[in-house]
This record gives C-alpha cells, structure tokens and sequence, in this order.
C-alpha cells in the first residue's frame, strides 16, 4: 500500500491553513444559527396564531426552503441577485443570508411542533390561576417547549455545519476548498493526498459536531 | 348568606351543537353545590363556563357582581376569584412542588413569598404532603398530585373552587384520600362546585345536587338525602339506577 497521504498536511502550513478554513465554516454557521434560533423562534410563534393569511404566508415560506436546494438558493442570492439588484454583498454575507432564511423556516417549524405538542389544558390550567398569555407563556409554556426544542435544534445545527461545505461553491475559502487545494497542489508529488487530506477534513467535522449532539443527549437525559 | 356567584340564561354552543341551554343557577357564600349526571350532559362544559375558559352564546355569569367574559381584559383578575382542579391535575411538569404552588400567587398576585411559602407548607402538611416540596410531578402519585393541584388552587385564596371531575383519573385506592381533603375543605366553609361521579360522596359532601342532563337542569334540591333516596324526576331516578346493581337484572 503506498502512502495515506496525509504527510502533505506537514508541508509548510497547510494544516494551519486547513484549520484556518474549518474556522471559516464554523464562523458562518455559527452566526447563522445563532440569527436563525432567534427569528425561527419568533417566527415559530407566528406559525402557531390562527390568522389565516400568516398561516399561509409562512406555509409557503416554509415549503420553498424545504423544496429549493440550499446549493440553488445560494447561486439565486450570490450571482443573481447581486446583478439584478445592482447590490454589493460579499460571498460571506450572501452564504448567512441563505443558511438563515433556510435554519429560520426549519427552527420556525421545530419552535411550532414543540408548543403544539404541549397540551392545551396546560395553558388553561396556567389561566385558571389568574395568569395572562405573557406569563403563561413566560412561566408554562417556554420553559417545556425549550426542554422539547433542544435535541431538535441540535440536530439542525449539525446539520448547518456540514451543509456549510457548499459555500465553496460560491468562492468562500473554507475547509474543504483549501482541502482540494492542498491536493491540487501536491498531485504529482503525492498523488495519494486526496485519500488522507479528505479524510482528515471528515474527522475535523467530527470533532466540530460530536460534542454538540453529545450535549444535545445530556440535556436530554437531564431533563427528562 | 350572600350570593357568590350568579348565573343566568347560560347558554353554550359548539357551532350548532348547543351544549347547554339556558342554565340558571346562583350560590350562596360557603355552599358546597355537586353536579351530577350522565357523561356528555355538559356538566364539565358548565364548570368551564364559569371561569371563562370556554365563550358562552347567551346569557350571564357572575361572581361577586362581576361579569365572567372569556375576552374581557379583566378575565385574568377575575379569575383569581375562581379556582379550578381539573381531572388530570395539571402541575407544571417543570417545576417542584413547591415551585408550582407559589408560582401564581408570587408572580400573579405579587404576594411575599415567604409568606406564601409559609402557608403553603401548612397546607401541603394538612392534606398528608408534608416533606414532598422538592418532588417533582413526575415523583408523585396521582392521588397526591391532586392533592398539590387543590393545594395550588388554595393558595390563590379563591372565593370559590370549581372541582371538575377531580377523581375520575384515579386508581380507586386513592380516590379516598382526594375526597377526604375536599371534604375537610367543605367543613371549613369553602365554597365549592364539584362535578363527580362518587355518588356516596355527593351525597356526603352536598348542599345542594344539582342534577343536569342534556345541557339542562332537570332537578335541583336541598334535600339531598331525599334525591338519593327518591329523585322527583324519572330522569334522575334512572341515572340513579345506572350506579346499583341489583340481582334480579343480572339473572
């Protein structure tokens, strides 16, 4: 068997720069998260009031981003629009912009389920002792919902992470774009790079999201 | 005694469903009231009513002579006046025992709470609970979570307490000690409501049965060991029936 590969990485400072890219990708989707549990929550409130042209609005909002391909909406927003509407936004902004209009439907719908799943009777029995919707929701209702709402919105952060590898394709020098560049640039030299940059890429997302869904499985062992 | 709470011409529908029709009822302070009948009759509806947490077609409620309107701003507050245990207990499965009692009279009704923490140890001792303050629902048997849920009702100091079928999720071993507090509670003047399928209970605990079927009062009596013995009605005398068994129908 010839090499794995992976001596590449020891070349000059191509492990650096390796990590310098996973920072990039953990940086976007960190930002968007953190924009996205926030609007998916308000807008998962939205989801739950019975105003039927709310209902309709954020259905449909809700259907387009489960249908369109993240990779579409992000070539819709970085060269599309950027023409059409003359506007000057960088690949970084345009890939947030994409991952929280997408993470905030899919947080809406996770936010909606959870207070939906919480029985009826137990705002009414916070409304018979006295308390208005503010503190019914405050005290009653978030406190579950939360508790319900973790483990699922771990997994949606998760899954942002990996998905940020598709902002390579808007030019965004993350992780695995500066992966392939270290084995273009060393294909004659060690034509096996692919094999063990690649597979050190995928223990660098290991290392990023196992600790997340490890936390996701304590919380829920706390609180159940 | 004064009138607590007056109801008239109550009338109740689900679209064209009407569940209830022209209900008339008051009670006075301190009065214990039972309502029975069969499943459906709108008993249960009826209690709901009464705190606003169902919208009434018709008619008026009101306690102490103000108006039960389920969209007035002012439900919340009155709603303090009416307290309300509900089949399934509903404690806040998030918080302790404690927590769920001093929740709504610390942050409702801005009480002190280690008044309120006081007084809800006495009353958590009086019904059999004492050193459960840290459990949480989950710990507890049903029976002794209907306990904490009549506790939590308590500490609102309601001037009424509408009790909704309150045993009918037990195991019947703990039904005793659930009907054991709320009789206690009505010797202690409580004015209360209760919907119940415990006959010997009502009849035990009663001032006055009131006995509903198909969304109307069909008999309404003081004299209720003479309703158990002899209902007026033949509606009720049948409903009666429906809870003794006697020999001669099994063979």
């Amino acid at each position: 068997m010839d090499s794995l590969g992976i001596d590449v990485l020891f070349k000059g400072t191509n492990f650096v720069r390796l990590l310098q890219g996973l920072w990039i990708s953990v940086e976007i989707s960190m930002i968007s998260v953190a924009f996205s549990i926030v609007l998916g929550t308000v807008v998962g409130m939205f989801m739950t009031v019975r105003n039927r042209i709310v209902k309709i609005v954020l259905k449909t909002y809700l259907e387009i981003v489960r249908i369109m391909p993240q990779m579409v909406l992000l070539f819709i927003v970085y060269f599309g629009t950027t023409r059409v509407f003359q506007w000057d936004i960088s690949a970084e902004a345009a890939a947030i912009f994409v991952f929280v209009f997408w993470g905030t439907a899919e947080m809406g719908d996770l936010v909606r389920g959870s207070i939906k799943s919480i029985p009826k009777i137990q705002f009414e029995s916070a409304y018979a002792l006295g308390m208005n919707k503010f503190q019914t929701y405050y005290y009653i209702i978030f406190p579950q919902t939360i508790r319900r709402l973790i483990p699922l919105s771990i997994n949606l952060i998760t899954r942002m992470i990996k998905t940020t590898s598709l902002v390579m394709m808007i030019g965004i020098v993350e992780v695995l774009k500066i992966a392939q560049q270290i084995v273009e640039a060393n294909r004659n030299s060690s034509p096996n790079a692919a094999f063990g940059v690649f597979a050190v890429v995928f223990l660098l997302y290991f290392i990023v999201c196992w600790p997340i869904s490890r936390f996701s499985v304590y919380l829920e062992k706390r609180w159940a | 005694m004064s009138e607590l709470l007056k109801v008239t011409h109550l009338q109740k529908a689900y679209g064209d469903n009407v569940v209830l029709k022209d209900i008339n009822l008051s009670v006075k302070q301190g009065e214990v009231v039972v309502i029975i009948g069969p499943s459906g009759c709108g008993k249960s509806t009826f209690l709901r009513c009464l705190n606003g947490l169902e919208k009434i077609q018709g008619g008026e409620i009101a306690i102490d002579g103000s108006p039960v309107e389920a969209e007035s701003r002012d439900i919340s507050k009155i709603r303090q006046k009416i307290g309300m245990v509900f089949q399934s207990y509903e404690l806040f499965p998030h918080k302790n025992v404690i927590d769920n009692l001093l929740l709504a009279p610390v942050k409702v009704q801005k009480r002190d709470k280690e008044e309120v923490k006081e007084e809800a140890q006495k009353l958590l001792a009086k019904v059999g609970l004492a050193g459960k303050e840290e459990f949480f629902p989950r710990q507890l048997s049903g029976g002794q979570k209907q306990r904490v849920a009549i506790v939590r009702a308590l500490l609102m100091h309601p001037e009424i307490i509408l009790f909704d079928e309150v045993t009918a999720a037990l195991d019947p071993e703990m039904v005793q000690e659930v009907l054991h507090t709320m009789l206690k509670l009505a010797k202690s003047g409580s004015t209360m409501i209760i919907v119940t399928h415990e006959m010997a209970f009502a009849r035990a605990i009663a001032d006055r049965i009131v006995f509903f079927d198909e969304g109307e009062i069909i008999e309404e009596t003081r004299e209720v060991e003479q309703f158990f013995e002899k209902p007026k009605t033949d509606r009720a005398r049948r409903f009666l029936r429906t809870f003794t068994f006697s020999k001669s129908e099994i063979d």
